[in-house]
């Protein structure tokens, strides 16, 4: 049978050595009449079929399209070289490492790691990792709470849609006062968000890139908010701290991030990669797991696990967080990335995708009716709102016939958007399929 | 080993990326850039590949050697579902797709994954229904007790009190006091298990639920567990049933026939999927027919023409636990293994889960004190003590060290804190009893040099890329990024 390597012979030998005849009277303990019989569900099959079955099954998805769908999540290339090496079964058949003396691979992996994030983002310590963005910005918030011990929240509006759903649930019971802040223009309103700061606020969270694609220098915002004693919470998009400023000089406590652009495939939702960073001094009130450097008894260089007192397994219902595991594999696959692309390839990677997107707006402005939602001054990463004549959802499902998913239609989460296109535009993405866009949206119009 | 930074030559090149081919340059104002790029490694893509094949070498895996760490279920990981996970049919998907107008007919073999991975995992368990929204075990107890805290706020409860045994693992309390409760430990009885009089006399209306894991993390199945999903349903609690030990019950017994209204299932643990080093994992969560309308959105549903679609007007529901369906690759790897184990492969599983930990527990029970009172057989794992050893100084920590000198990985020894010098073992059923004996002979072997020469176990182990580790020194010097 699969996976099992004991034939009938050693299973008698065994049993013969505990004292039984039979498996079954292992579970004997378990009353007779709360034992099930069995299961129903399909009988096993052989390998062959099974991969048979996943083909047909991959076969229903159509990923066959040019893709200008982003909202948060996209389409980069990814070396070769990133799934030969997290490919390699000594990293992905490992568990968290407990042992540092048979784990110096992970730990030293999550050490670079969490040294590349603090590169990137401008900070001084980053945990081991967490589930994904939007768990990120959950637990930046309870995190905030704690230090400032203070229960009120302000987030932008224009942080993704989906995340600030997430908050909600996750926080549901934790006694926070959230505020959402109406944007304006794409663009946090500076006006509303200072009204609505005060001594009691933990922590203005704002998104920039925003969900909307415009970028901007929150440097202000962190001043308002440090004059109120709270923290400035910046959820980012890793990709495009190529190029821009990173969030630690624009005056950010707490930087968080989904990290699927960095090397992870889309893969339906996840698995994905949550980024947290932060300044030195709050290292203690960190989540999640933290690898650091130290030395042998013989003095040689290694990494542990390290601050476990804040953790689940040490404070039980007092600790910072109840985060057991990372998301070692996908740190290590960004890391991977980023080790690739290095210094001078990131940044030419964000840059690129920053002119395409620019390219591609200006084309798509072309087509009659087309207009922008926003001011046209607004400064945009790879992402761009485009106002159309008719609803965004006729649009996109027209285009999908033409084999374009066009974008995201903003009406989704904010109704007075209904015309409203959020297009996402990557390194994969050629002039020839921005100018096939632009052709085939004139034709649907 | 230097870090990838150290190694690091100004100037050097790895994989070039496509250059822009439109005529448009971005325009940004210089407040909004960086004034230096990144600093990150500057090296070639051989120079990436040997660095990190080195990490890798450094490491154990369960593709490396026997892992017999106790409550983590370190069984093989067969190759298919890596193949599978990468299909790009699957790994190309948009996970905003479906939200798009004419976007759900084009992920219809995902949302199948997910349909028939909640009906598969509903049978197991006997549950109503899943959510494959929880990204680990932790996040998994998390929905769960948000989805008990929902129910009694939709009938008008003001339950405050969250119970769990002394024996949990603990994350049990740390979800409990993120979902806003207050936690009351429950202490075992002499046998390791719940007392169930303890229990009784906690019992009060302000309790919201019980967590419970089953089998318990010494290995054992409560024999009163009906009486106990009883009491606690008599004053309108809900129990909970941590399912990270579910590999010793698959195809024995449900959680759902024995009373649990909530379970989540570690898909990394039970299902086969691999660990990562510490992620990512899947903690789906099932409830019984009455807490369904309290289950994350979106929802999957099947329609009569046999296509899917993703349901999300739930207004009870507890909202979003992740962004979209879970760790999706995850879980598709979960369901490739559960479609070649199928019906008859449960009951195999846990029943050679069982009979390895009971094999092993023969085998050592005469050279280390076995601290459960009980006399009924252990499940998937085994609770071992070094109290015996410690009284020559040797303690569980060192022929935990020792172990890896042997070439193996250590049983876990920090848990559970209602053992002294625990060791815990957990064979998993993809073991052969080959390797079930080297390891007790080794054991065996261990227990006979604490008696004879302790000093010499205090050094170990001598065999691996680094000694015993500073964690002191770790943890007051904090050196945890370069930059």
């Amino acid at each position: 049978m699969p996976f099992i390597a004991n034939t009938d012979a050693q299973r008698k030998e065994m049993l013969e050595v505990i004292g039984v005849q039979h498996i079954d009277e292992l579970f004997a303990d378990i009353p007779a009449h709360l034992q099930c019989g069995e299961i129903n569900i399909p009988k096993g099959l052989s390998e062959q079929e099974v991969r048979n079955r996943l083909d047909i099954l991959s076969k229903r998805n159509n990923v066959d399209y040019f893709n200008f769908l982003g909202g948060g999540f996209y389409d980069h290339y990814i070396p070769a070289a990133v799934s030969a090496i997290t490919g390699r079964s000594e990293f992905y058949t490992a568990y968290t490492p407990y042992q540092p003396e048979i784990s110096q691979g992970t730990l030293q992996a999550i050490y670079e790691y969490q040294s590349a994030m603090c590169r990137l983002t401008g900070m001084e310590v980053a945990n081991a990792s967490l589930y994904d963005g939007g768990t990120a910005i959950c637990e930046a918030i309870i995190m905030a709470a704690n230090i400032t011990d203070r229960k009120r929240i302000v987030i932008d509006d224009s942080v993704n849609p989906i995340y600030r759903k997430m908050v909600r649930s996750y926080t549901s019971n934790l006694g926070l006062e959230l505020i959402e802040i109406p944007s304006k223009d794409g663009m946090p309103d500076r006006g509303l968000i200072e009204a609505a700061l005060n001594d009691q606020t933990a922590a203005l969270v704002v998104q920039t890139p925003n969900f909307f694609g415009c970028i901007d220098d929150v440097t202000d915002l962190g001043e308002r908010i440090h004059s109120h004693g709270g923290l400035l919470v910046v959820s980012t998009y890793p990709l495009a701290l190529g190029l821009l400023r990173p969030p630690g000089e624009c005056g950010a406590d707490i930087v968080v991030a989904e990290g699927q652009s960095l090397g992870l495939t889309l893969s339906f939702g996840g698995p994905y990669l949550g980024i947290l960073t932060t300044r030195k001094k709050f290292a203690r009130k960190i989540p999640g797991r933290i690898a650091g450097r130290t030395v042998d008894a013989k003095g040689r260089e290694g990494f542990v696990l390290t601050l476990q007192a804040r953790e689940q397994h040490i404070r039980r219902e007092k600790a910072t967080s109840n985060i057991c595991t990372n998301q070692a594999l996908c740190a290590l696959t960004s890391l991977v990335y980023l080790s690739l692309m290095g210094k001078e390839g990131l940044a030419e990677v964000a840059q690129t995708c920053a002119d395409k997107a620019a390219y591609a707006r200006e084309r798509l402005l072309q087509v009659p009716g087309v207009s922008l939602r926003f001011p046209p001054d607004r400064p945009f990463f790879n992402e761009f709102v485009l106002q159309l004549p008719m609803a965004a959802d006729k649009v996109i499902r027209r285009l999908f016939l033409r084999s374009v998913a066009a974008g995201f239609p903003l009406g989704r989460y904010w109704p007075e958007m209904d015309n409203c296109l959020l297009i996402a535009v990557t390194e994969k993405r050629t002039k020839e399929e921005i100018d096939f866009l632009a052709h085939a949206l004139g034709a649907v119009l | 080993m230097k870090t990838i930074f150290e190694k690091s030559i100004p100037g050097r090149r790895s994989t070039r990326p496509v250059a822009s081919d439109v005529p448009t340059k971005a325009k940004l104002a210089p407040n909004l850039l960086r004034k230096q790029p990144a600093a990150l490694p500057e090296l070639s893509e051989l120079d990436v590949v040997r660095h990190f094949t080195g990490l890798s070498r450094l490491n154990f895996g369960v593709d490396t050697g026997f892992y017999p760490l106790g409550s983590c279920t370190m069984k093989y990981n067969p190759k298919l579902a890596e193949v599978v996970g990468r299909n790009p049919g699957f790994a190309m998907l948009h996970p905003l797709l479906p939200q798009l107008p004419g976007g759900e007919i084009m992920v219809q073999g995902a949302l199948a994954v997910l349909y028939e991975m909640d009906r598969l995992l509903s049978e197991i368990s006997g549950m109503a229904g899943f959510t494959m929204q929880p990204l680990a075990g932790a996040h998994g107890e998390l929905t769960g007790v948000l989805i008990i805290a929902a129910y009694h706020k939709d009938r008008g409860n003001h339950k405050k009190t969250i119970l769990i045994p002394d024996s949990a693992h603990g994350t049990n309390p740390a979800s409990a006091a993120i979902a806003g409760f207050t936690v009351k430990t429950i202490p075992s009885s002499e046998d390791g298990l719940l007392d169930v009089e303890a229990l009784e006399a906690a019992l009060d209306d302000d309790v919201a639920g019980l967590m419970l894991t089953c089998p318990n993390t010494l290995g054992l199945t409560h024999p009163r567990i009906k009486e106990i999903t009883d009491l606690v349903h008599a004053v309108d609690g809900l129990v909970y049933c941590d399912g990270a030990n579910t590999n010793a019950m698959l195809g024995r017994c449900r959680p759902g026939d024995v009373g649990f209204d909530v379970v989540h299932i570690n898909l990394h643990k039970t299902f086969a999927t691999p660990h990562g080093g510490g992620g990512p994992g899947a903690g789906p969560v099932g409830v019984v027919e009455k807490l369904m309308p309290y289950l994350p959105v979106s929802v999957v549903r099947e329609r009569q023409d046999g296509t899917y679609y993703l349901e999300y007007d739930h207004p009870k529901s507890i909202g979003y636990m992740s962004p979209f369906y879970g760790n999706f690759a995850v879980i598709l790897k979960a369901y490739t293994y559960l479609l070649m184990v199928g019906s008859e492969g449960l009951p195999r599983i846990s029943g050679n889960a069982v009979l390895n930990a009971n094999y092993v527990l023969a085998r050592l029970r005469e050279h280390y004190e076995y601290p459960v009172k009980s006399k009924q057989p252990c499940k998937h794992e085994c609770v071992l003590s070094a109290v015996r050893q410690a009284k020559s100084g040797v303690r569980a920590l060192d022929i935990a060290k020792t172990l890896m000198d042997y070439g193996f990985h250590s049983p876990t020894i920090y848990f559970p804190l209602t053992v002294k010098e625990c060791i815990m073992i957990e064979p998993t059923e993809t073991e052969s009893k080959e390797m079930l004996d080297a390891f007790c002979d080794a054991m065996i072997d261990i227990a006979r040099i604490a008696d004879e020469n302790p000093e010499s176990l205090h050094d170990t182990p001598r065999s691996t890329p680094v000694s015993r580790l500073d964690e002191v020194k770790a943890a007051k010097e904090l050196d945890v990024a370069s930059y």
